[in-house]
């Protein structure tokens, strides 16, 4: 595997940084209950921002996708409760991701509108048409074995962030091993000089958007079991939290560069902000602020690099 | 020194003078030594080929770009830390070849940007902007409304709304940089008596077209650029159309063109007429034999990349066909092309030859990702850095590694790169667009090499050039496109640098 650490190092010291502290002045925050909560609230933010990488890094952005989760979650509780098995419910879900993602890739790809727009417009239709669909009702009265899969909680929740941590690695390695992961950074990077090196510029593009989706409503399934109801209002700010992460990462938000590594580094700084204070005796209030400061940081230290490496070229 | 007769009425006095300008662009020079000098009341042409310095030339008079060395007088002044809005004050204004109107603007609001001055809180007075605007417009002959947005209008259109702006900020010296490339034969008769009109004012006019007929009507004087360096300057009553075009050409094929002997194979590339009026390609035809340069001149603008373009399916096609060894292709879209056993290495290397952001490595195998993975889609590294170390040992790209960032490079690198990727792709037809564009003099002697050596391997190679040495030098044959069609095809011992530029002028 390719681990250059190019643009993740910022993120990785500061993770390395946080955890030091915090084996120092807070030991307790590794016990084994903290970590398995840190890692189970950060499954969804994890799989969502695996996908909002490729959507970064092929210069494009999706902010529906919290919209998203919430339709997709909301369908897989309805089709558990209409009698789908349990082992289908999940594809059906995840097929109505994909679906959605289509929509999003079908409309700036093809007809060319612009991702922000687009994505801004669905995030909105998606939220509202669940809100009017469902009455702000949750999904409840769902059968004994849908919390957890049946497995009760404790392998319930190793099997979720197993599926996980399992899938993000697949998608890292495949990010270095498959072919049309280079056509997707060659694109982000230049999509005229990628069309005209024969890559279906088009066809990528949607396909990244479709992937997506397909990750979101994996994201929503292994959320929605952790509970017995599914609520109808799920993934309020998922897109903020993902792009954030991804950011931090160090993938540039103008696309073309940056890596899964980054994104994972990003998903578990961010992610261990809140528990760290929480055991450092902070008022946790000051999550929001601190993991603000953090993205601040990054997009700053990414200009100052940015200039001095101008600096260097002309001197 | 200047060699030059001037008919003139002696009292017009001297308005501006350029004395041995020199401008390099890093190991490009682009201006040599001109020396140049224009008085009120006159038209004076400045021709030469492509790539002369002509550009350079203005882009320095109207401030755009500081030259190396050299000095600009205005009446007898030396003008100095010039800049766009300084130049604009001085009163020399520059209308390009191609328009450069704000779209979203009205033709009024335009035309106040160049003029109006003042406070940016000032009230704007709408009523006299439309005013003045409207006089302009009556002053150029033409009818657009000042109200009219300047994106709406046509090219011809938006050009008489340039000359207008010029004529507004008062110009002492206005240079037109072939101001009839996109007007028609009406818009230009009345761009002509414009020019005559403001020439009877007093106004000092450098005029520059391809268009020799124009010169000949409307210049008193031309001066003649070659290589960056001002050749002559003489009066346009003294000169022929061919005294111009050898003025112009003025020297010998050296021998920096390695031509490798080839025996020329079977027609591999036929393209029948070809149109496509998107691109503005009319009735194309050509063939290319294994083996087979063949250079593709003509001047910026007649059409050569547009040609290029078309046939590796970057716009659709309204007639035409396109065989590859006797069979007919159906080209939609570069992937077909690809597919098919086309390959294109576009004009602008930095642009869209290579992608800056990516390894050498990422880039030399990016149209052939199919080599290096199997049938899943699974890279094999080891197959990649094969191939990437391969093309670099083959090519002599020089780079510390096969990881080494495009960006990195120089631009002959840039370019061996961008060949190398299409190169793996096994190609049966190689298309060039300006392969030397920018890059210095050693790297294109290796590049020109590079060239005869995939010829002589049994590629169809068609090149595109704008440098008439390097299409001479390097071709079997050469056809010759102006407007899109392709005007002539020369055989490589029949083809002189005059005979080119002459088919390029029709």
């Amino acid at each position: 595997m390719n681990v250059r650490l190019e643009r993740e190092w910022p993120a990785l010291g500061a993770v390395a940084a946080l955890y030091l502290f915090l084996a120092i002045a807070a030991p307790s925050f590794y016990h084994f209950e903290n970590l398995r909560d840190l890692a189970l609230a950060n499954v969804p933010v994890l799989l969502v921002a695996a996908g909002m990488t490729l959507v970064i890094v092929i210069a494009q952005i999706d902010i529906s996708v919290g919209s998203l989760f919430a339709v997709a979650g909301v369908t897989f509780g309805v089709f558990v409760k209409a009698g789908l098995p349990l082992w289908l419910a999940p594809f059906a879900a995840i097929l109505v991701g994909a679906a959605l993602g289509a929509v999003n890739g079908g409309l700036i790809s093809f007809v060319r509108a612009p991702s922000i727009v687009v994505t801004l417009a669905t995030m909105i239709i998606w939220r509202e048409s669940l809100r009017w669909s469902t009455g702000g009702a949750w999904i409840e009265d769902l059968p004994a074995n849908f919390q957890w899969f049946g497995l009760g909680q404790q392998a319930g929740q190793a099997v979720i962030v197993a599926i996980a941590l399992v899938l993000f690695a697949l998608f890292w390695w495949a990010s270095d091993n498959l072919s049309v992961f280079r056509a997707v950074y060659a694109t982000g990077s230049d999509s005229e000089a990628a069309r005209l090196a024969g890559i279906p510029v088009k066809q990528v593009l949607f396909g990244v958007f479709v992937l997506m989706g397909a990750l979101t409503g994996i994201a929503a399934v292994l959320n929605a079991v952790r509970f017995s109801d599914v609520p109808a209002n799920s993934g309020m700010d998922l897109e903020l939290k993902a792009i954030a992460a991804v950011v931090v990462g160090g993938t540039p938000i103008t696309g073309g560069r940056g890596s899964l590594l980054g994104t994972f580094i990003g998903v578990l700084l961010l992610g261990s902000i809140g528990p760290a204070l929480t055991f450092l005796g902070i008022n946790p209030y000051w999550e929001k602020a601190v993991q603000g400061a953090i993205i601040l940081a990054t997009v700053l230290f990414d200009a100052l690099r940015m200039h001095r490496a101008r600096r260097l070229a002309i001197a | 020194m200047l060699t030059y007769t001037r008919r003139l009425p002696i009292t017009t006095p001297l308005v501006l003078e350029a004395r041995q300008i020199r401008k390099s662009y890093g190991a490009v020079h682009a201006l040599r030594g001109v020396s140049f000098d224009l008085y009120a009341g006159e038209v004076h042409a400045l021709v030469g080929e492509n790539g002369a310095g002509k550009s350079t030339l203005i882009k320095i008079l109207t401030g755009a770009v500081e030259p190396d060395a050299g000095e600009i007088l205005l009446h007898g002044e030396r003008i100095v830390e010039n800049s766009p809005a300084k130049a604009r004050a001085l009163g020399i204004s520059v209308i390009y070849q191609q328009p450069a109107l704000f779209p979203d603007l009205t033709v009024a609001e335009n035309i106040a940007l160049a003029s109006e001055s003042g406070s940016l809180l000032r009230r704007v007075d709408w009523r006299s902007r439309r005013a003045r605007a409207s006089e302009l417009l009556a002053r150029v002959g033409s009818h657009v409304s000042p109200d009219a947005r300047a994106g709406s209008l046509s090219m011809p259109e938006q050009q008489m709304v340039e000359i207008a702006k010029a004529l507004d900020a008062n110009a002492r010296v206005l240079i037109m940089d072939e101001p009839t490339a996109s007007l028609g034969d009406q818009d230009a008769a009345s761009l002509f008596r414009l020019v005559d009109e403001l020439r009877a004012k007093g106004t000092a006019i450098i005029y520059i077209s391809h268009r020799f007929e124009e010169l000949f009507l409307l210049a008193n004087r031309v001066t003649i650029l070659r290589d960056g360096i001002s050749i002559q300057t003489c009066a346009m009553a003294d000169v022929t159309n061919a005294d111009l075009i050898r003025l112009m050409v003025g020297r010998e094929l050296d021998t920096v063109f390695p031509k490798h002997k080839t025996t020329l194979g079977e027609t591999v590339f036929e393209v029948r007429d070809l149109s496509c009026s998107r691109l503005g390609v009319k009735k194309a035809s050509l063939t290319i034999r294994a083996g087979e340069i063949l250079g593709l001149a003509g001047l910026v603008g007649s059409g050569r990349t547009q040609l290029a373009e078309a046939l590796f399916g970057l716009a659709p096609l309204e007639s035409g066909e396109v065989l590859l060894n006797g069979e007919r292709l159906s080209i939609e879209s570069p992937a077909d092309a690809v597919r098919a056993g086309l390959a294109y290495v576009p004009e602008d290397r930095r642009r869209h030859g290579v992608i800056l952001n990516l390894s050498i490595a990422v880039n030399s195998t990016l149209a052939s990702l199919g080599k290096i993975s199997n049938s899943r889609g699974f890279l094999n590294a080891a197959t990649e850095k094969q191939l990437a170390n391969d093309c670099i040992a083959k090519l002599g790209v020089k780079a510390p590694s096969a990881d080494t960032l495009a960006r990195n490079l120089s631009g002959g690198n840039q370019q061996k790169v961008a060949l190398a990727r299409w190169l793996m792709t096994d190609p049966k037809v190689l298309i060039l667009d300006e392969p030397t564009q920018g890059i210095d003099v050693g790297a294109k002697s290796e590049i020109y090499h590079l060239i005869g050596r995939l010829a002589a391997s049994g590629l169809a190679i068609l090149m595109i050039s704008s440098e008439t040495l390097e299409i001479l030098g390097l071709s079997d044959r050469i056809a010759v496109m102006a407007k899109g069609e392709i005007v002539g095809l020369l055989e490589r011992d029949k083809a002189t640098p005059q005979l080119i530029l002459e088919m390029a002028l029709t």
